[in-house]
């Protein structure tokens, strides 16, 4: 079965700086599918070439089996865009952003008015739809977002960070949609930073940094076979070091703390109490957001 | 990289575009209609009646017959080149609207040629409210001046493209001054509005012609609103139509050069 997104060896040059390079990956019908990676890791990028509206370098990408390059106005006609950047019509109320979001799809003035008022029952904001955008809060403006990137019934939904600085009412609200709309076999592909919304939403992302991709598949896939189910942490004291090192597990010091990956942390924690003495021990399951770091690193980016 | 010559693609999608915009003027109509009518009760009271009084004709024309189409040629300019200068950058640039508008299937070229569309229409829109006012103060004849609305889009179609060529290359809405000033207000006084060129030298009626879209504009307006003929009338038109699709074309592909990477 061929996916709705094809890409295979995908290359994105900025004079001479690779931003997205030679990715290959296929998103399927229904699923949703995310982007993770530190800041200026090519997600965005990878995003617009999909969009259409940044022409690949070099490769192969097909979006419902057409070319971005020749076909954009086809592809664009079929796709809802959430964009990073918060970029509705200051100029329109909520309503009039999605009735003129409507005609660019040349959706007729009847059936738009419909879609409108529906789609602002489902983001919520019916009582807005007379408000003009610059009253209403972030988290109205991103709903009001959703709404006008399904005005077009996409079959494709690409989000780019859909809930940053949203508050958790918001981005709850935000989860729920989409896992409705996936219900309704729509397809998602979303790039976030927060590695708890990807384990929730995805099912499968893949990691990228420097424009490429570290690792591909499910949430719990990934913590599994990079991290293990469950991880010990430690107070980072030289006993405790000293001890870990003379009982060869491997572990990683972070400021104050040690933390220990493993997959049978009651055994290990049992030696661990009986050789390492005097230091709290706690133990929780391991998350995405543990192989995020694993494989990206701490280093701060720009 | 395409050069800044090949010729864009535009589907009829610019209509959109240009729709937008006009709703928004619509739901502004108030402080967008008196402007263009009291700048022609002030040009008309101070120039034309206040300096008219010492100048009485030229020509054998009335001085307030004489300048009243450089009055229409001059708003045809001015709203042309503003909506897509400092209009169209805030669009682009703080509103991020065209970044909105590409993601549907709508391509850069339809965007911008729907906001060269729209500067023209602005110019059109203008002309239309002052016209009125210049014929009850008798100074334009019919129905020959009606052309001045034909006009005004082709002319408006010029100073627009012309406007977004500087907005496809500004750094910064601040810099968008300089043609403000270096270019617009020069054009303004010195294109044959207020007095005729050929009491210039030479050399400066050369550079107005050559390099001056208002002078085109002012000498088609006013040969419809006196109404005269005069030989001109061929450079006049040829020099506008050429001047607006090289304005057009090249304002669109600087702006896919800015926007598209």
């Amino acid at each position: 079965m061929t996916g709705i997104i094809e890409a295979d060896d995908l290359t994105k040059t900025y004079n001479d700086t690779a931003a997205v390079s030679h990715i290959r990956f296929s998103v399927l019908k229904g699923e949703i599918f995310g982007f993770l990676g530190p800041n200026g890791a090519g997600k965005t990028t990878t995003m617009r070439m999909i969009q259409c509206v940044s022409p690949r370098t070099s490769g192969t990408l097909l979006v419902f089996g057409l070319d971005p390059d020749t076909d954009p106005a086809a592809i664009k006609q079929r796709i809802g865009v959430v964009p990073q950047e918060t970029n509705l019509d200051p100029d329109f109320t909520c309503e009039g952003n999605l009735l003129t979001y409507a005609r660019y799809f040349d959706i007729p003035e009847i059936e738009a008015q419909k879609r409108a008022e529906n789609l602002l029952a489902f983001v919520s904001l019916t009582e807005k739809r007379k408000t003009s955008i610059d009253k209403l809060s972030g988290g109205m403006k991103r709903r009001l977002i959703l709404a006008r990137a399904l005005i077009n019934n996409p079959d494709l939904l690409i989000l780019d960070e859909p809930t940053i600085g949203l508050d958790p009412q918001a981005r709850h609200l935000i989860w729920e949609r989409l896992r409705l709309l996936r219900a309704q076999g729509n397809t998602i592909v979303l790039t976030t930073h927060y590695l708890d919304e990807a384990a929730r939403l995805c099912d499968r992302l893949v990691i990228m940094d420097h424009g490429t991709f570290l690792v591909e598949g499910s949430p719990a896939e990934l913590v599994r076979n990079h991290v293990g189910s469950e991880i010990i942490e430690m107070d980072n004291t030289p006993e405790v070091t000293t001890c870990l090192t003379q009982l060869g597990i491997s572990y990683e010091s972070l400021g104050e703390q040690v933390q220990i990956a493993t997959d049978s942390s009651r055994e290990l924690a049992k030696t661990l109490l009986d050789r390492c003495k005097n230091s709290r021990m706690s133990t929780r399951p391991a998350t995405l957001e543990d192989v995020f770091l694993k494989l990206t690193g701490r280093t701060l980016r720009e | 990289m395409s050069s800044v010559l090949s010729i864009p693609r535009i589907s009829r999608r610019t209509g959109k575009v240009w729709r937008r915009n006009l709703d928004v003027f619509i739901k502004t109509w108030k402080v967008n209609f008196f402007p263009p009518l009291i700048e022609a009760f002030l040009y008309l009271s101070a120039i034309g009646l206040g300096i008219g009084t010492y100048v009485g004709s030229i020509n054998g024309t009335p001085y307030i017959n004489f300048i009243a189409p450089a009055v229409l040629a001059i708003s045809a300019m001015n709203s042309a080149f503003f909506e897509c200068t400092y209009g169209s950058y805030v669009r682009m640039y703080y509103q991020k609207s065209f970044d909105a508008i590409i993601a549907t299937p709508l391509s850069i070229e339809d965007v911008i040629a729907g906001e060269l569309l729209w500067g023209a229409t602005r110019a059109v829109i203008s002309v239309t409210i002052m016209l009125p006012v210049l014929v009850v103060f008798k100074v334009v004849s019919l129905p020959f001046s009606i052309l001045v609305i034909p006009l005004a889009f082709i002319g408006g179609l010029t100073f627009a493209g012309l406007a977004m060529c500087f907005t496809a290359i500004t750094p910064s809405i601040d810099t968008l001054n300089y043609p403000s000033f270096l270019l617009i207000t020069p054009m303004m006084l010195f294109s044959g509005t207020f007095f005729p060129l050929t009491i210039l030298p030479a050399v400066f009626q050369y550079i107005a012609l050559a390099i001056f879209p208002l002078t085109h504009l002012v000498s088609l307006m006013r040969m419809a609103t006196l109404p005269a003929i005069t030989s001109l009338i061929v450079l006049n038109i040829a020099w506008i139509l050429v001047a607006t699709v090289i304005f057009c074309v090249i304002s669109i592909n600087l702006m896919r050069r800015r926007l598209i990477v």
